[in-house]
């Protein structure tokens, strides 16, 4: 026991430093299972039809077209989630904010010039997702309604407002700047890609940097201790859910983009998918702990399943059960990682 | 009389026949107790004695009904934990309120953290400040730390203790406040936090210690103060009484 106590001044033992070594490798299990995903695929791509999966741009441009809708509803969940809350409503707030987006840009375009159209369809695309989020902050913050709960509920009504907004079917827009935003590249990177590049790195910024995701990880770890320490919890969980919606705009009007449509249903698959993005990449559903970078490696570990098993032949409902097992996986490393960093020296 | 035994200093915090009522509860009836600085006041009492009472109108959780609270001589009425915080009384809580996941220098700055500008511009937390602090303030309690980034959460319970109080001492708390400090811990770590005590007293500042624990009393306090239903049932100085009277000051018998 009196050992204990010294050991704090002298050299971790060497036991201690590969406990270490193995909690730092768990942090950062996203990125391992995406090389070992890259790994396999490319054996497979090579073995079953002589070709690489690896070294080719189409796949990688596929890749990333496919992952930016999933990651900018992750990214917003990141925040939420490190606080030890739940957003269920971005899948349809997604899809409210593609159909809005949508509706203002065609309408628009008929007599304003085409690119000015699409900023205000594109602005008000988020602006409008913008409003389920704050009510959900609302909701929470102030009524004391659990997360899940509060956002369950707020999944139903922007559901209903999506179709009823939509007419129940997609909403055409003909508009070259909105095509050009959705499909255009730049230097062969897609538009939308380089977008949501830079909207990690502001993420990044955001969670990493400043006040606002200290405090983040602060309330995640004790909603007390942050109370104590003078930080306003109530507003500050407000702004947490104002951000995920409109995260979850900003992806969907970079969907209905890509698709120069946008449909209500669009976000339905991806709920579950930014989610699993952001368990995968390291961020633990009881608050916390997460990083930009793990749910960015996430949702292209995800992105990488979906594609890489379509490139490879295989029938595409192996891809929820890869998913699905990554996701269990993940957990699993998650809840050692507890126990190990739990036992306290 | 402990006044005049004392020295001729005024104390640094002096409480005077402070009541509260909660409803039809009095939980306290003009409770009065001084405290100096360098001085390490025990406040004992059965449970519902009013010790959590008196340390949350001290510490501006609750506002006193009747007397009044002195700070370095001057009246103070604190509306908020905040503005108690803010003139030097620090409570540090049985569960610490530490955020487990931040480092030590984080969590000293919670709430406060000090920025810099990346690149000229770019408002940025500034981490080695918050790292050269953590680590100066720890120094100062006699408590080394290898890892500056390592969360809270790894250490053991008597180095998250002294994280508490030194996230107190470096904001200059002058008034530290303890709730239970040894209660959920083995007994070298119950050591350790005694010794991180005594190490506050020689710093000159003022300590309020609420424990259940008579060893941990008498090995660290000057005065032992014992509440009973809301009344001050005796007060001792740690030379001049034993365990005995202390429980029998605390029983009524």
């Amino acid at each position: 026991m009196s050992a204990n106590m010294t050991m704090q001044s002298s050299a971790p033992s060497p036991e201690l430093r590969s406990k270490s070594l193995l909690l730092r490798l768990a942090a950062m299990r996203a990125w391992l299972f995406l090389s070992m995903l890259l790994i396999v695929f490319e054996a497979w791509a090579w073995i079953s039809a002589g070709q690489s999966f690896v070294y080719s741009a189409w796949n990688w441009q596929s890749i990333g077209i496919a992952a930016v809708a999933p990651l900018l509803l992750a990214l917003g969940s990141t925040f939420v989630i490190i606080s030890g809350g739940i957003d269920l409503s971005i899948g349809f707030i997604m899809g409210l904010a593609a159909v809005v987006a949508a509706h203002v840009t065609q309408k628009l375009g008929l007599s304003l010039p085409l690119f000015l159209a699409m900023v205000v369809g594109l602005v008000a695309g988020v602006a409008v997702a913008a409003i389920p989020g704050f009510i959900n902050g609302l909701l929470i913050s102030k009524l004391r309604v659990p997360p899940f709960i509060g956002t369950l509920g707020m999944f139903g009504v922007a559901r209903g407002t999506a179709f009823l907004l939509a007419g129940g079917t997609t909403v055409p827009v003909s508009n070259s700047w909105f095509a050009w935003l959705g499909n255009g590249r730049f230097l062969g990177v897609p538009i939308i890609v380089i977008v949501a590049a830079l909207f990690v790195l502001l993420m990044h910024y955001l969670l990493s940097q400043t006040r606002f995701g200290q405090h983040t990880y602060a309330i995640g770890a004790s909603q007390q201790a942050a109370l104590r320490s003078g930080i306003d919890v109530s507003w500050h969980t407000q702004k947490l859910y104002l951000l995920s919606g409109a995260c979850a705009g900003l992806g969907g009007v970079l969907y209905a983009a890509r698709f120069t449509a946008g449909a209500a249903q669009a976000g339905e698959p991806i709920l579950l998918d930014s989610i699993a993005a952001v368990v995968i990449g390291g961020a633990s559903l009881f608050g916390g702990s997460g990083t930009i970078f793990g749910t960015v490696a996430g949702a292209l570990v995800i992105a990488v399943i979906q594609y890489g098993l379509v490139f490879l032949n295989v029938e595409s409902f192996w891809q929820f059960i890869a998913v699905g097992v990554i996701i269990i996986i993940s957990v699993l490393v998650d809840q050692t990682q507890r126990r190990l960093s739990g036992e306290r020296q | 009389m402990t006044a005049a035994v004392q020295g001729s200093e005024a104390p640094l915090l002096d409480v005077r026949a402070v009541s509260k009522r909660f409803g039809g509860v009095e939980a306290l009836k003009g409770v009065s107790m001084q405290l100096r600085a360098g001085e390490v006041v025990a406040l004992a009492g059965d449970n519902g004695a009013g010790k959590s009472t008196l340390i949350k109108t001290i510490s501006g959780v609750y506002q006193a009904d009747g007397g009044e609270i002195r700070l370095g001589g001057e009246v103070v009425h604190f509306a908020t934990p905040q503005a108690a915080r803010s003139h030097g009384i620090e409570t540090i809580y049985q569960d610490l309120s530490l955020a487990d996941n931040l480092s030590i220098g984080a969590n000293i700055f919670l709430g406060r953290e000090p920025m810099r500008k990346a690149f000229g511009f770019l408002p940025v937390l500034d981490r080695a400040k918050m790292a050269e602090a953590a680590r100066e303030t720890m120094a100062r309690l006699d408590f080394h730390v290898n890892r500056m980034t390592a969360p809270v959460g790894n250490f053991s319970g008597g180095q998250r203790q002294a994280v508490a109080i030194g996230r107190a001492i470096y904001w200059n708390a002058q008034v530290l406040i303890m709730d239970e400090p040894t209660a959920a811990l083995g007994v070298p770590e119950q050591r350790k936090v005694v010794a991180l005590i005594q190490n506050l007293k020689a710093q000159g500042r003022g300590v309020i210690f609420i424990s259940h624990n008579l060893q941990d009393i008498f090995a660290v306090s000057d005065r032992i103060v014992v509440l009973r239903r809301g009344s001050l049932a005796g007060e001792r100085k740690i030379a001049e009484t034993n365990p005995d009277e202390i429980v029998k000051l605390m029983v009524g018998g």
